[in-house]
Protein backbone atom coordinates (compact mmCIF):
# COMPACT_ATOMS: atom_id res chain seq x y z
CA UNK A 1 0.00 0.00 0.00
CA UNK A 2 1.82 3.24 -1.29
CA UNK A 3 -1.07 5.05 -0.18
CA UNK A 4 0.17 5.25 3.54
CA UNK A 5 3.04 7.58 2.11
CA UNK A 6 0.92 10.17 1.05
CA UNK A 7 -0.03 11.36 4.44
CA UNK A 8 4.09 11.31 5.32
CA UNK A 9 3.77 15.26 5.07
CA UNK A 10 1.34 15.96 7.53
CA UNK A 11 2.65 12.74 10.09
CA UNK A 12 5.82 15.14 9.75
CA UNK A 13 3.90 18.13 10.38
CA UNK A 14 2.37 17.14 13.69
CA UNK A 15 5.53 15.94 14.48
CA UNK A 16 7.10 19.53 14.47
CA UNK A 17 4.74 21.86 15.27
CA UNK A 18 2.59 20.11 17.68
CA UNK A 19 4.64 17.53 19.42
CA UNK A 20 8.13 19.00 19.33
CA UNK A 21 5.64 22.36 20.97
CA UNK A 22 4.33 20.45 23.71
CA UNK A 23 7.56 18.78 24.58
CA UNK A 24 8.97 22.48 24.23
CA UNK A 25 6.44 23.61 26.44
CA UNK A 26 6.91 20.45 29.03
CA UNK A 27 10.96 20.92 28.88
CA UNK A 28 10.49 25.00 29.86
CA UNK A 29 8.83 23.77 32.61
CA UNK A 30 11.19 21.70 34.39
CA UNK A 31 14.70 23.83 33.24
CA UNK A 32 15.95 27.01 34.41
CA UNK A 33 17.25 29.50 32.35
CA UNK A 34 20.67 27.49 31.45
CA UNK A 35 18.83 24.07 30.70
CA UNK A 36 19.38 22.78 33.92
CA UNK A 37 17.14 20.73 35.57
CA UNK A 38 14.79 22.13 38.01
CA UNK A 39 11.00 21.96 40.03
CA UNK A 40 11.23 25.70 41.07
CA UNK A 41 9.20 27.05 38.18
CA UNK A 42 6.56 24.08 39.12
CA UNK A 43 6.84 24.89 42.74
CA UNK A 44 6.69 28.78 41.99
CA UNK A 45 3.13 27.92 40.25
CA UNK A 46 1.68 27.13 44.17
CA UNK A 47 2.37 31.58 44.69
CA UNK A 48 -0.25 31.89 42.21
CA UNK A 49 -3.49 29.32 43.77
CA UNK A 50 -5.49 31.82 44.27
CA UNK A 51 -5.52 32.85 40.57
CA UNK A 52 -5.97 29.40 39.38
CA UNK A 53 -9.00 29.11 42.43
CA UNK A 54 -10.73 32.33 40.84
CA UNK A 55 -10.51 30.95 37.39
CA UNK A 56 -11.56 27.80 38.12
CA UNK A 57 -14.27 29.46 40.22
CA UNK A 58 -15.56 31.84 37.73
CA UNK A 59 -15.32 29.24 34.83
CA UNK A 60 -17.89 27.07 36.70
CA UNK A 61 -20.14 29.64 38.23
CA UNK A 62 -20.39 30.94 34.32
CA UNK A 63 -20.87 27.06 32.66
CA UNK A 64 -23.48 26.56 35.42
CA UNK A 65 -25.45 29.78 34.38
CA UNK A 66 -24.75 28.88 30.78
CA UNK A 67 -26.12 24.81 31.50
CA UNK A 68 -29.44 26.62 33.07
CA UNK A 69 -30.50 28.93 30.34
CA UNK A 70 -29.29 27.01 28.02
CA UNK A 71 -31.16 23.67 28.37
CA UNK A 72 -34.54 25.27 28.66
CA UNK A 73 -34.28 27.11 25.19
CA UNK A 74 -32.60 23.58 23.56
CA UNK A 75 -35.71 21.91 24.81
CA UNK A 76 -38.10 24.54 23.18
CA UNK A 77 -35.87 24.68 20.19
CA UNK A 78 -35.81 21.36 19.45
CA UNK A 79 -39.73 20.74 20.09
CA UNK A 80 -40.51 23.84 18.16
CA UNK A 81 -42.41 23.34 14.90
CA UNK A 82 -39.61 21.29 12.18
CA UNK A 83 -40.72 24.03 9.69
CA UNK A 84 -38.42 27.12 11.86
CA UNK A 85 -36.67 24.93 13.33
CA UNK A 86 -33.63 25.99 11.30
CA UNK A 87 -33.94 29.20 11.14
CA UNK A 88 -34.42 29.48 14.36
CA UNK A 89 -31.22 28.02 15.31
CA UNK A 90 -29.49 30.37 12.71
CA UNK A 91 -30.90 33.16 14.57
CA UNK A 92 -29.16 31.51 17.83
CA UNK A 93 -26.17 30.42 16.51
CA UNK A 94 -25.60 34.21 14.62
CA UNK A 95 -23.95 36.82 17.25
CA UNK A 96 -21.25 33.26 17.31
CA UNK A 97 -20.27 34.23 13.85
CA UNK A 98 -18.98 38.27 15.07
CA UNK A 99 -15.76 38.03 16.48
CA UNK A 100 -15.53 37.57 20.01
CA UNK A 101 -13.13 40.85 20.87
CA UNK A 102 -16.27 42.93 19.64
CA UNK A 103 -18.95 40.96 21.22
CA UNK A 104 -17.11 41.59 23.98
CA UNK A 105 -16.38 45.42 23.30
CA UNK A 106 -20.64 45.76 23.26
CA UNK A 107 -20.21 44.76 27.20
CA UNK A 108 -17.79 47.12 27.68
CA UNK A 109 -19.47 50.03 26.42
CA UNK A 110 -23.03 48.89 27.86
CA UNK A 111 -21.52 48.20 31.65
CA UNK A 112 -19.27 51.64 32.02
CA UNK A 113 -19.85 53.67 34.42
CA UNK A 114 -21.44 56.52 31.83
CA UNK A 115 -23.13 53.39 29.92
CA UNK A 116 -26.40 52.95 28.87
CA UNK A 117 -27.14 50.43 31.88
CA UNK A 118 -25.94 53.30 34.05
CA UNK A 119 -27.54 55.88 32.28
CA UNK A 120 -31.20 53.86 32.51
CA UNK A 121 -30.86 53.11 35.74
CA UNK A 122 -30.00 56.68 36.47
CA UNK A 123 -33.41 58.03 35.12
CA UNK A 124 -35.49 56.32 37.54
CA UNK A 125 -33.12 57.53 40.21
CA UNK A 126 -30.96 54.38 40.81
CA UNK A 127 -27.35 54.47 40.56
CA UNK A 128 -24.60 54.83 38.91
CA UNK A 129 -23.22 51.20 40.08
CA UNK A 130 -19.80 49.77 39.64
CA UNK A 131 -20.44 47.29 36.62
CA UNK A 132 -17.18 46.81 34.70
CA UNK A 133 -14.02 45.83 36.37
CA UNK A 134 -15.84 42.74 38.55
CA UNK A 135 -15.75 39.74 38.88
CA UNK A 136 -19.44 39.77 37.93
CA UNK A 137 -18.78 41.22 34.16
CA UNK A 138 -16.08 38.41 33.73
CA UNK A 139 -19.04 35.68 34.04
CA UNK A 140 -21.52 37.61 32.35
CA UNK A 141 -18.97 38.36 29.19
CA UNK A 142 -18.29 34.39 29.17
CA UNK A 143 -21.97 33.53 29.64
CA UNK A 144 -22.55 35.89 26.47
CA UNK A 145 -19.54 34.20 24.46
CA UNK A 146 -19.91 30.44 25.33
CA UNK A 147 -23.69 30.28 25.50
CA UNK A 148 -23.91 29.04 21.79
CA UNK A 149 -21.45 25.94 22.67
CA UNK A 150 -23.93 25.01 25.66
CA UNK A 151 -27.07 25.45 23.14
CA UNK A 152 -25.85 23.38 20.09
CA UNK A 153 -24.98 20.10 21.83
CA UNK A 154 -28.00 20.02 23.68
CA UNK A 155 -30.14 20.91 21.14
CA UNK A 156 -28.89 18.07 18.71
CA UNK A 157 -29.18 15.58 21.80
CA UNK A 158 -32.97 16.18 22.88
CA UNK A 159 -34.05 16.95 19.54
CA UNK A 160 -33.01 13.09 18.70
CA UNK A 161 -34.96 11.27 21.67
CA UNK A 162 -37.69 9.17 20.19
CA UNK A 163 -40.79 11.29 21.51
CA UNK A 164 -42.47 7.85 21.99
CA UNK A 165 -40.39 7.46 24.86
CA UNK A 166 -42.53 10.49 26.61
CA UNK A 167 -45.47 9.58 25.67
CA UNK A 168 -45.10 6.28 26.72
CA UNK A 169 -43.83 7.52 30.20
CA UNK A 170 -46.69 9.33 30.52
CA UNK A 171 -49.32 6.44 29.65
CA UNK A 172 -47.11 4.63 32.65
CA UNK A 173 -48.37 7.13 35.07
CA UNK A 174 -45.58 10.07 34.97
CA UNK A 175 -46.42 13.31 35.32
CA UNK A 176 -44.46 16.06 33.06
CA UNK A 177 -42.16 17.08 35.49
CA UNK A 178 -41.44 12.87 36.17
CA UNK A 179 -41.23 12.72 32.38
CA UNK A 180 -38.61 15.99 32.59
CA UNK A 181 -36.45 14.33 34.80
CA UNK A 182 -36.66 10.82 34.65
CA UNK A 183 -36.70 10.44 30.96
CA UNK A 184 -35.43 13.37 28.96
CA UNK A 185 -32.70 14.45 31.38
CA UNK A 186 -30.74 11.34 31.33
CA UNK A 187 -30.83 11.04 27.73
CA UNK A 188 -29.70 14.38 27.50
CA UNK A 189 -26.64 13.56 29.18
CA UNK A 190 -24.09 13.09 26.53
CA UNK A 191 -25.01 16.67 25.56
CA UNK A 192 -24.51 17.77 28.73
CA UNK A 193 -21.31 16.13 29.58
CA UNK A 194 -20.13 17.93 26.04
CA UNK A 195 -21.89 21.25 26.42
CA UNK A 196 -19.85 21.60 29.97
CA UNK A 197 -16.52 20.31 28.54
CA UNK A 198 -17.00 22.97 25.31
CA UNK A 199 -17.78 25.89 27.60
CA UNK A 200 -15.83 25.05 30.67
CA UNK A 201 -12.73 24.57 28.39
CA UNK A 202 -12.17 27.78 26.66
CA UNK A 203 -14.14 29.70 29.80
CA UNK A 204 -10.89 29.00 32.49
CA UNK A 205 -8.24 29.53 29.68
CA UNK A 206 -10.19 32.76 28.52
CA UNK A 207 -7.21 36.23 28.81
CA UNK A 208 -9.58 38.91 26.88
CA UNK A 209 -12.77 38.69 28.93
CA UNK A 210 -10.97 39.21 31.92
CA UNK A 211 -9.03 41.97 30.52
CA UNK A 212 -11.39 43.92 28.59
CA UNK A 213 -14.68 43.53 31.28
CA UNK A 214 -12.56 42.33 34.61
CA UNK A 215 -9.95 45.35 34.55
CA UNK A 216 -6.99 44.65 36.40
CA UNK A 217 -8.04 43.24 39.56
CA UNK A 218 -9.57 40.42 38.20
CA UNK A 219 -6.47 38.30 36.60
CA UNK A 220 -6.86 34.75 35.41
CA UNK A 221 -4.62 32.16 34.39
CA UNK A 222 -4.79 33.04 30.73
CA UNK A 223 -3.37 36.56 31.80
CA UNK A 224 -0.89 34.79 33.98
CA UNK A 225 0.38 32.66 31.37
CA UNK A 226 -0.12 35.61 28.59
CA UNK A 227 2.17 38.05 30.85
CA UNK A 228 4.91 35.87 31.35
CA UNK A 229 5.66 35.40 27.22
CA UNK A 230 4.67 39.03 25.75
CA UNK A 231 4.13 41.32 29.31
CA UNK A 232 6.67 43.07 31.24
CA UNK A 233 7.42 40.00 33.55
CA UNK A 234 8.91 38.26 30.28
CA UNK A 235 9.55 34.86 31.81
CA UNK A 236 8.72 31.69 29.49
CA UNK A 237 9.87 29.03 31.76
CA UNK A 238 7.34 30.13 34.58
CA UNK A 239 4.99 30.75 31.65
CA UNK A 240 5.49 27.15 30.29
CA UNK A 241 5.13 25.34 33.88
CA UNK A 242 1.29 27.43 34.10
CA UNK A 243 0.50 26.46 31.00
CA UNK A 244 1.70 22.54 31.75
CA UNK A 245 -0.88 22.64 35.23
CA UNK A 246 -3.44 24.40 32.96
CA UNK A 247 -3.13 21.53 30.68
CA UNK A 248 -3.15 18.80 33.48
CA UNK A 249 -6.38 20.70 35.11
CA UNK A 250 -7.94 20.61 31.52
CA UNK A 251 -7.17 17.39 30.62
CA UNK A 252 -8.32 15.80 34.17
CA UNK A 253 -11.77 17.79 33.15
CA UNK A 254 -12.31 16.18 29.97
CA UNK A 255 -11.35 12.64 31.43
CA UNK A 256 -14.49 12.93 34.22
CA UNK A 257 -16.61 14.16 31.49
CA UNK A 258 -15.78 11.33 29.29
CA UNK A 259 -16.95 8.93 32.14
CA UNK A 260 -20.11 9.44 31.52
CA UNK A 261 -20.05 9.33 28.27
CA UNK A 262 -21.35 5.87 27.39
CA UNK A 263 -21.85 6.14 23.42
CA UNK A 264 -18.56 7.58 21.81
CA UNK A 265 -20.44 7.61 18.49
CA UNK A 266 -22.80 10.17 19.56
CA UNK A 267 -20.40 12.65 20.86
CA UNK A 268 -21.26 16.01 19.55
CA UNK A 269 -18.05 17.78 17.97
CA UNK A 270 -18.23 20.75 16.52
CA UNK B 1 -46.66 26.48 28.21
CA UNK B 2 -46.43 27.95 24.74
CA UNK B 3 -46.47 31.75 25.58
CA UNK B 4 -43.64 30.63 28.46
CA UNK B 5 -41.46 29.45 25.86
CA UNK B 6 -42.25 32.46 23.12
CA UNK B 7 -40.94 34.80 25.81
CA UNK B 8 -37.98 32.73 27.47
CA UNK B 9 -36.86 32.84 23.41
CA UNK B 10 -37.59 35.97 22.92
CA UNK B 11 -35.19 37.04 26.35
CA UNK B 12 -32.42 35.04 25.17
CA UNK B 13 -32.47 36.99 21.86
CA UNK B 14 -32.93 40.29 23.28
CA UNK B 15 -29.57 39.23 25.67
CA UNK B 16 -28.20 38.19 22.46
CA UNK B 17 -28.94 40.50 20.16
CA UNK B 18 -28.93 44.06 22.59
CA UNK B 19 -25.28 44.74 22.80
CA UNK B 20 -24.81 44.55 19.11
CA UNK B 21 -27.96 46.48 18.28
CA UNK B 22 -26.24 49.24 20.43
CA UNK B 23 -22.79 48.68 19.13
CA UNK B 24 -24.47 49.40 15.42
CA UNK B 25 -27.17 52.04 16.62
CA UNK B 26 -23.62 54.37 18.47
CA UNK B 27 -21.47 53.82 14.91
CA UNK B 28 -23.81 56.57 13.41
CA UNK B 29 -23.60 58.59 16.69
CA UNK B 30 -22.10 62.16 15.68
CA UNK B 31 -20.30 62.43 19.15
CA UNK B 32 -18.22 59.58 21.19
CA UNK B 33 -20.52 59.70 23.55
CA UNK B 34 -21.55 55.94 24.22
CA UNK B 35 -24.67 56.44 25.47
CA UNK B 36 -26.32 59.26 24.43
CA UNK B 37 -27.71 59.34 20.86
CA UNK B 38 -27.26 63.11 19.26
CA UNK B 39 -27.22 63.04 15.73
CA UNK B 40 -26.83 60.44 13.06
CA UNK B 41 -23.38 60.24 10.86
CA UNK B 42 -21.21 58.26 8.39
CA UNK B 43 -17.93 59.87 9.51
CA UNK B 44 -17.02 57.03 11.51
CA UNK B 45 -17.36 54.74 8.21
CA UNK B 46 -15.22 57.64 6.54
CA UNK B 47 -12.89 57.24 8.94
CA UNK B 48 -12.27 53.53 8.87
CA UNK B 49 -11.78 53.32 4.89
CA UNK B 50 -9.31 55.86 5.64
CA UNK B 51 -7.70 53.87 8.37
CA UNK B 52 -4.66 52.62 7.07
CA UNK B 53 -4.01 50.16 9.85
CA UNK B 54 -7.05 48.51 9.62
CA UNK B 55 -6.93 48.14 5.95
CA UNK B 56 -3.76 46.63 5.61
CA UNK B 57 -4.56 44.13 8.53
CA UNK B 58 -7.85 43.19 6.62
CA UNK B 59 -6.02 42.46 3.40
CA UNK B 60 -3.44 40.52 5.72
CA UNK B 61 -6.32 38.62 7.19
CA UNK B 62 -8.00 37.41 4.12
CA UNK B 63 -4.36 36.75 2.56
CA UNK B 64 -3.40 34.18 5.74
CA UNK B 65 -7.27 33.13 5.85
CA UNK B 66 -6.95 32.00 2.26
CA UNK B 67 -3.65 30.54 1.91
CA UNK B 68 -3.57 28.80 5.03
CA UNK B 69 -7.31 27.46 4.33
CA UNK B 70 -6.17 25.94 0.23
CA UNK B 71 -2.94 24.37 2.08
CA UNK B 72 -4.49 23.14 5.21
CA UNK B 73 -7.18 21.62 2.74
CA UNK B 74 -4.60 19.80 0.46
CA UNK B 75 -2.39 18.80 3.65
CA UNK B 76 -5.45 17.35 5.40
CA UNK B 77 -7.14 15.43 2.38
CA UNK B 78 -3.98 13.62 1.94
CA UNK B 79 -3.35 13.06 5.50
CA UNK B 80 -7.01 11.67 5.55
CA UNK B 81 -6.44 9.04 2.96
CA UNK B 82 -3.71 8.03 4.28
CA UNK B 83 -4.55 7.50 7.78
CA UNK B 84 -7.91 6.11 6.37
CA UNK B 85 -5.65 3.20 5.09
CA UNK B 86 -3.38 2.59 8.32
CA UNK B 87 -3.86 -0.05 10.67
CA UNK B 88 -5.63 0.20 13.81
CA UNK B 89 -3.16 1.37 16.07
CA UNK B 90 -0.39 3.74 13.91
CA UNK B 91 -4.40 5.36 12.84
CA UNK B 92 -5.64 5.63 16.63
CA UNK B 93 -2.00 7.76 17.69
CA UNK B 94 -2.66 9.64 14.28
CA UNK B 95 -6.08 10.96 14.65
CA UNK B 96 -5.39 11.32 18.76
CA UNK B 97 -2.48 13.20 18.02
CA UNK B 98 -4.61 15.51 15.14
CA UNK B 99 -7.19 16.13 17.96
CA UNK B 100 -4.83 17.48 19.95
CA UNK B 101 -4.98 21.67 19.00
CA UNK B 102 -8.89 20.90 19.03
CA UNK B 103 -9.02 19.97 22.54
CA UNK B 104 -5.98 21.85 23.96
CA UNK B 105 -6.83 25.53 25.17
CA UNK B 106 -6.02 27.87 22.41
CA UNK B 107 -3.96 29.65 25.07
CA UNK B 108 -1.27 26.50 25.20
CA UNK B 109 -1.51 26.20 21.54
CA UNK B 110 -0.56 29.53 20.46
CA UNK B 111 2.31 29.39 23.84
CA UNK B 112 3.70 26.25 22.60
CA UNK B 113 4.00 27.61 18.90
CA UNK B 114 5.74 30.76 19.96
CA UNK B 115 8.41 28.71 22.19
CA UNK B 116 9.18 26.77 19.37
CA UNK B 117 9.24 29.79 16.72
CA UNK B 118 11.04 31.67 19.70
CA UNK B 119 14.01 28.82 19.62
CA UNK B 120 14.59 28.34 15.77
CA UNK B 121 14.34 32.13 14.96
CA UNK B 122 17.79 32.45 17.19
CA UNK B 123 19.10 29.88 15.39
CA UNK B 124 17.91 30.15 12.30
CA UNK B 125 18.02 33.42 11.74
CA UNK B 126 14.38 34.63 10.68
CA UNK B 127 11.62 36.58 12.58
CA UNK B 128 8.22 36.51 13.42
CA UNK B 129 6.22 37.49 10.92
CA UNK B 130 3.92 36.06 7.97
CA UNK B 131 5.83 32.97 7.99
CA UNK B 132 5.03 32.12 11.70
CA UNK B 133 1.34 33.21 11.15
CA UNK B 134 1.09 30.75 8.35
CA UNK B 135 2.44 27.72 9.89
CA UNK B 136 0.27 28.20 12.88
CA UNK B 137 -2.60 28.73 11.32
CA UNK B 138 -2.21 25.66 9.09
CA UNK B 139 -1.68 24.13 12.05
CA UNK B 140 -4.76 24.63 13.83
CA UNK B 141 -6.64 24.37 10.08
CA UNK B 142 -5.62 20.73 9.07
CA UNK B 143 -7.26 19.03 12.09
CA UNK B 144 -10.74 20.08 11.08
CA UNK B 145 -10.17 18.91 7.54
CA UNK B 146 -9.03 15.55 8.82
CA UNK B 147 -12.04 15.32 10.61
CA UNK B 148 -14.13 16.80 8.10
CA UNK B 149 -12.67 14.07 5.18
CA UNK B 150 -12.57 10.59 7.37
CA UNK B 151 -15.69 10.07 8.08
CA UNK B 152 -16.36 10.56 4.21
CA UNK B 153 -14.39 7.38 3.49
CA UNK B 154 -16.23 5.31 6.16
CA UNK B 155 -19.40 6.04 3.64
CA UNK B 156 -18.31 5.08 0.80
CA UNK B 157 -18.70 1.63 -1.13
CA UNK B 158 -15.16 0.34 -0.84
CA UNK B 159 -15.86 -2.19 -3.84
CA UNK B 160 -16.02 1.13 -6.13
CA UNK B 161 -12.61 2.64 -6.34
CA UNK B 162 -11.69 -1.29 -7.22
CA UNK B 163 -14.48 -2.23 -9.51
CA UNK B 164 -13.09 1.73 -11.42
CA UNK B 165 -9.70 0.03 -12.05
CA UNK B 166 -11.86 -3.07 -12.92
CA UNK B 167 -13.27 -0.91 -15.75
CA UNK B 168 -9.87 0.18 -17.23
CA UNK B 169 -8.47 2.99 -14.91
CA UNK B 170 -4.96 3.42 -13.47
CA UNK B 171 -4.92 4.41 -9.49
CA UNK B 172 -4.68 7.92 -10.41
CA UNK B 173 -8.09 7.94 -12.94
CA UNK B 174 -9.53 5.58 -10.39
CA UNK B 175 -8.47 8.24 -7.36
CA UNK B 176 -9.84 11.52 -9.37
CA UNK B 177 -12.79 10.30 -11.24
CA UNK B 178 -14.28 7.95 -7.85
CA UNK B 179 -12.77 8.73 -4.44
CA UNK B 180 -12.29 12.05 -4.73
CA UNK B 181 -16.09 13.08 -5.72
CA UNK B 182 -17.20 10.77 -2.98
CA UNK B 183 -15.39 12.73 -0.36
CA UNK B 184 -16.20 16.27 -1.92
CA UNK B 185 -18.20 17.43 0.24
CA UNK B 186 -15.73 16.54 3.32
CA UNK B 187 -13.39 18.37 1.75
CA UNK B 188 -15.65 21.30 0.95
CA UNK B 189 -16.73 21.84 4.80
CA UNK B 190 -13.17 21.61 6.04
CA UNK B 191 -12.19 23.99 3.60
CA UNK B 192 -15.02 26.40 4.86
CA UNK B 193 -14.35 25.61 8.49
CA UNK B 194 -10.95 25.98 8.58
CA UNK B 195 -11.43 29.44 6.25
CA UNK B 196 -13.53 30.67 9.29
CA UNK B 197 -11.44 29.52 11.85
CA UNK B 198 -8.36 31.13 10.39
CA UNK B 199 -10.86 34.18 9.76
CA UNK B 200 -11.72 34.55 13.37
CA UNK B 201 -8.33 33.48 15.16
CA UNK B 202 -7.20 36.06 17.75
CA UNK B 203 -5.62 34.00 20.48
CA UNK B 204 -2.83 31.88 18.32
CA UNK B 205 -2.42 34.60 16.03
CA UNK B 206 -1.63 36.85 19.16
CA UNK B 207 1.39 34.69 20.10
CA UNK B 208 3.02 33.88 16.67
CA UNK B 209 1.99 36.98 14.23
CA UNK B 210 5.50 39.84 15.70
CA UNK B 211 4.61 43.56 14.78
CA UNK B 212 4.60 43.20 10.53
CA UNK B 213 2.30 40.76 9.84
CA UNK B 214 -0.86 41.86 12.37
CA UNK B 215 -4.68 40.15 11.60
CA UNK B 216 -7.73 42.54 11.74
CA UNK B 217 -8.93 40.52 15.09
CA UNK B 218 -4.91 41.81 16.82
CA UNK B 219 -5.75 45.81 15.11
CA UNK B 220 -9.28 45.24 16.91
CA UNK B 221 -7.82 44.20 19.89
CA UNK B 222 -4.88 46.68 20.22
CA UNK B 223 -8.82 49.61 19.33
CA UNK B 224 -9.91 48.33 21.93
CA UNK B 225 -7.32 48.93 24.50
CA UNK B 226 -7.38 52.70 23.74
CA UNK B 227 -10.59 53.20 25.06
CA UNK B 228 -13.29 54.98 23.32
CA UNK B 229 -13.25 55.04 19.08
CA UNK B 230 -16.47 54.34 16.96
CA UNK B 231 -14.93 53.61 14.36
CA UNK B 232 -14.62 50.27 16.07
CA UNK B 233 -18.38 50.64 15.96
CA UNK B 234 -18.52 51.22 12.37
CA UNK B 235 -16.40 48.52 11.45
CA UNK B 236 -18.68 45.51 14.04
CA UNK B 237 -21.66 47.06 12.15
CA UNK B 238 -19.94 46.07 8.48
CA UNK B 239 -18.93 42.83 9.64
CA UNK B 240 -22.22 42.07 10.95
CA UNK B 241 -24.10 42.86 8.01
CA UNK B 242 -22.03 40.79 5.93
CA UNK B 243 -22.13 37.33 7.84
CA UNK B 244 -25.80 38.06 8.00
CA UNK B 245 -25.54 38.26 4.44
CA UNK B 246 -23.19 35.12 3.99
CA UNK B 247 -25.63 33.11 6.11
CA UNK B 248 -28.76 34.35 4.29
CA UNK B 249 -27.60 33.17 1.43
CA UNK B 250 -26.03 29.65 2.47
CA UNK B 251 -29.79 29.09 3.87
CA UNK B 252 -31.15 30.08 0.46
CA UNK B 253 -29.01 27.74 -1.69
CA UNK B 254 -29.71 24.97 1.23
CA UNK B 255 -33.61 25.03 0.55
CA UNK B 256 -33.18 24.87 -3.27
CA UNK B 257 -30.84 21.99 -2.96
CA UNK B 258 -33.04 20.72 -0.22
CA UNK B 259 -36.07 21.54 -3.12
CA UNK B 260 -33.68 19.95 -5.78
CA UNK B 261 -33.58 16.39 -3.66
CA UNK B 262 -37.20 16.15 -3.03
CA UNK B 263 -37.55 16.07 -6.73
Amino acid sequence: MKKKLISAPYIIWMAVFIVVPLMMVAYFAFTDGDGNFTLDYIANVAQYTNIFVRSIWLAAIATVICLIIAYPASFILATMDKKHQSTMIMIVMLPMWMNFLLRTYAWMTLLGNNGIINRALGLIGLGPYKLLNTQGAVVLGMVYNYLPYMILPLYSVIVKIDKMLLEAAQDLGCNSRKVLFKVVFPLSLPGVMSGITMVFVPAISTFIISRMLGGGSNLLIGDLIEMQFLGNSYNPNLGAGISLVLMVIVLLIMTIMNQFDSDDEDRVLI
Amino acid sequence: MKKISKIYMSLLLLFFYLPIFVLIVFSFNTTKSRSVFEGFTFDWYVKLFHNELILTSFRNTIIISLLASVLSTILGTAAAIGINNMKKLPKATALNVNNIPIINPEIVTGVSLMLLFVFFAARMNFSFGFGTLLIAHITFDVPYVVLNVMPKFRQMNPNIYEAAQDLGCNSVQAFFKVVLPEIMPGIISGFLMSFTFSLDDFVISYFTSGATSQTLPITIYSMTRRKVSPEINALSTIIFAVVVLVLLLKNVIDKKSEKEMAI
